[in-house]
C-alpha cells in the first residue's frame, strides 16, 4: 500500500502544480503586468477571418464509430492478454494453447471486421 | 521497496524524505529535459533543413526557452466567449498531470525511483490514456470547428495504436516474466531492442502516435486544422499544453530507453548518466522521424494501426510465447540472428500483401 501512498501524494503535488501554473497569470494580472483589455472581436471564435456559423456541435463522420467498435472488442483481450503473459514462463505449454485459442477466436472477428470494411476509412 | 535511502535509519520521516526528494527530483527532471528538448529540437531541425535555428538570445539560443516564457507569462489570457469555460480552464491540467505520474514510475538509477509498481505496465497503458483525454477536451472546450477536427483524431489514433502498443509490452512481460518496471530493466542483460527488433519497431511506431510527434501530429496538423486541438489556446493555457506536449516526449523517450534500450544499465558510467544519454539518443531518433518523414493522412494512419501494425504485434507476441515456452534455454546466438531474420521476413511479406491488397482485396 506504500506505494500507491506515495502515488496519490504525487498526484496531489502535481495538481497543486498545475494549478499554480494556471493561476499565475490571474496573479500577473492583479499585478497589472499581463495586459486585460477583453473585446468582442478578440474572444470571438477562431476562423480564419470568417464570421462563424453556428456552433461547433456538429454531427460527425461515422467512420471513428466503426473503429472505436472494433476497438472495445480488442481492447478486452489487451486485458485478458496481461496475464496471460506474466504467467506463461512457470504455466507451460497447456496455458500457451489457451491463449492461442483465445486470440484465434478474437482474429476471426478481427478478419470478418477487415473483410466486411469496417477497417476501411471512406 | 527503494533501497537507495536504506542506509537511513527506518523511521516514519523516512517516507517523507524520500516522497520529498522523489516529487522534487521528478519535477525538476521533466521541467529541465523539456526546455532542452525545446531548445535541442529547434536547433537540430534547423540544421536538417539548413537553417541556423534561434541563436540570437544567449550563447547558441540557450536562452530562447526562458525568453519564450517570459513572453507567454506577459500575454493577455483570452477565453472566447463561445467556449466552454470549466473544461477550457482544466483541460491543459488533465492533459499535464498523467505525464508527471507516469515519470514516477520510471527507474532512473538502481533504486533511484519513486514508486515500483508490480503492474508498472498496465499502470503505464492506463494512465497514458487520460493524457489522451485531456488533449480531447481542451479540444471540445475551444468550441471551434479546426479544434474539434483534432480532438476527434485524437481519440481515433488513441484507441488505434493503444492496441498495438500494449501487445508489444505484452511481449516484454512475457520475456521478462514481470510488470514492474525495475523487473524489466534488471531482466535485459541483452537489451531488449535486440532480442525483440519486431516489437521495438511496433512500440516505436505506436509511441510516436500516441505522443502527437511528426509524422503522426495529425491532432495539431498546422497546415490544414490551423493548429488543431488548441486553436483557441493562448497565453499560459496554451504553454501548459506545449509543456504536456513535449513532457509526453520526454516521458516516450523514458519509455522507450526502459523497456527496449535497458534503462539506467550500462558499463563505467554512473546509471543515471546512462539513463539520460539513451533518452538523448532515442528523442534524437524521433527528430530524426520527424525531419524524414511526412505527415501521414487520418486514413493512412489509421491503415497502419489496423491493417499494418496490429498484425505484426500479434506475430511478435506468438513468436516470444512459442520461444520462451517450448525453447527456454536457446543460445542467444541462434534466437537473436532467426529472430532478425524472422522480423525483416514477416515485415516484408506483410508489406508486400498490403500493397498488392489495395488493387484486388477488400483492404
Amino acid at each position: 500500500m506504500q506505494d500507491y501512498g506515495y502515488l496519490a501524494l504525487f498526484l496531489l503535488v502535481s495538481i497543486a502544480f498545475a494549478v499554480f501554473m494556471l493561476a499565475l497569470p490571474l496573479l500577473l494580472r492583479k499585478l497589472g503586468i499581463s495586459p486585460y483589455k477583453p473585446s468582442k472581436v478578440k474572444s470571438s471564435t477562431v476562423e480564419c477571418g470568417l464570421e462563424t456559423t453556428g456552433r461547433s456541435w456538429v454531427q460527425f463522420n461515422p467512420r471513428y464509430y466503426f473503429f472505436a467498435l472494433v476497438a472495445v472488442a480488442l481492447d478486452v483481450m489487451l486485458i485478458f492478454i496481461l496475464p496471460w503473459a506474466l504467467g506463461i514462463q512457470e504455466a507451460g505449454w497447456q496455458f500457451f494453447l489457451g491463449g492461442a485459442i483465445f486470440v484465434a477466436i478474437l482474429l476471426i472477428a478481427y478478419i470478418y471486421a477487415w473483410r466486411k470494411g469496417a477497417l476501411q476509412w471512406k | 521497496m527503494n533501497n537507495w535511502l536504506i542506509s537511513l535509519d527506518n523511521s516514519v520521516g523516512n517516507f517523507w524524505l524520500q516522497f520529498l526528494i522523489m516529487a522534487v527530483f521528478i519535477i525538476a527532471f521533466v521541467m529541465s529535459s523539456v526546455i532542452m528538448f525545446i531548445w535541442t529540437e529547434r536547433r537540430v531541425i534547423a540544421r536538417f533543413q539548413a537553417r541556423l535555428g534561434p541563436n540570437r538570445a544567449g550563447p547558441f539560443g540557450l536562452f530562447q526557452a526562458i525568453a519564450d516564457t517570459v513572453k507567454i507569462l506577459t500575454k493577455e489570457d483570452i477565453i472566447p466567449s463561445l467556449a466552454d469555460r470549466v473544461l477550457f480552464w482544466t483541460a491543459p491540467a488533465i492533459a499535464f498531470i498523467p505525464t508527471l505520474m507516469i515519470m514516477a514510475t520510471i527507474p532512473f538509477m538502481n533504486g533511484f525511483q519513486m514508486v515500483d509498481l508490480n503492474v508498472g505496465v498496465l499502470f503505464i497503458s492506463a494512465v497514458s490514456a487520460i493524457s489522451a483525454i485531456g488533449i480531447f477536451l481542451s479540444g471540445v472546450a475551444g468550441n471551434n470547428k479546426y479544434s474539434l477536427i483534432g480532438a476527434m483524431r485524437e481519440i481515433a489514433q488513441l484507441i488505434s495504436f493503444e492496441i498495438p502498443m500494449v501487445l508489444s509490452l505484452a511481449s516484454l512481460v512475457i520475456a521478462c516474466g514481470s510488470m514492474s518496471l525495475t523487473q524489466i530493466v534488471a531482466a535485459q542483460n541483452v537489451p531488449n531492442i535486440i532480442l525483440q527488433p519486431l516489437g521495438f519497431v511496433v512500440f516505436m511506431v505506436a509511441i510516436l502516435a500516441e505522443i502527437n510527434r511528426t509524422p503522426f501530429d495529425l491532432v495539431e496538423a498546422d497546415s490544414e486544422l490551423t493548429c488543431g486541438f488548441n486553436t483557441e489556446y493562448s497565453g499560459m493555457k496554451f504553454a501548459l499544453l506545449y509543456l504536456t506536449e513535449y513532457s509526453e516526449a520526454v516521458v516516450g523517450a523514458a519509455l522507450i530507453t526502459t523497456f527496449f534500450l535497458g534503462g539506467w544499465r550500462g558499463p563505467f558510467l554512473p546509471g543515471i548518466m546512462w539513463f539520460v544519454v539513451k533518452m538523448i539518443a532515442s528523442f534524437m531518433f524521433i527528430l530524426w522521424l520527424r525531419s524524414t518523414l511526412p505527415r501521414l493522412r487520418i486514413d493512412q494512419s489509421m491503415h497502419l494501426a489496423w491493417k499494418g501494425l496490429l498484425p505484426l504485434a500479434l506475430v511478435n507476441l506468438f513468436v516470444i510465447a512459442l520461444k520462451n515456452v517450448f525453447f527456454p534455454d536457446l543460445s542467444l546466438w541462434i534466437s537473436v540472428p532467426v529472430y532478425i531474420l524472422v522480423s525483416v521476413l514477416v515485415i516484408l511479406l506483410w508489406a508486400g500483401f498490403l500493397r498488392k491488397g489495395r488493387k484486388s482485396l477488400v483492404v
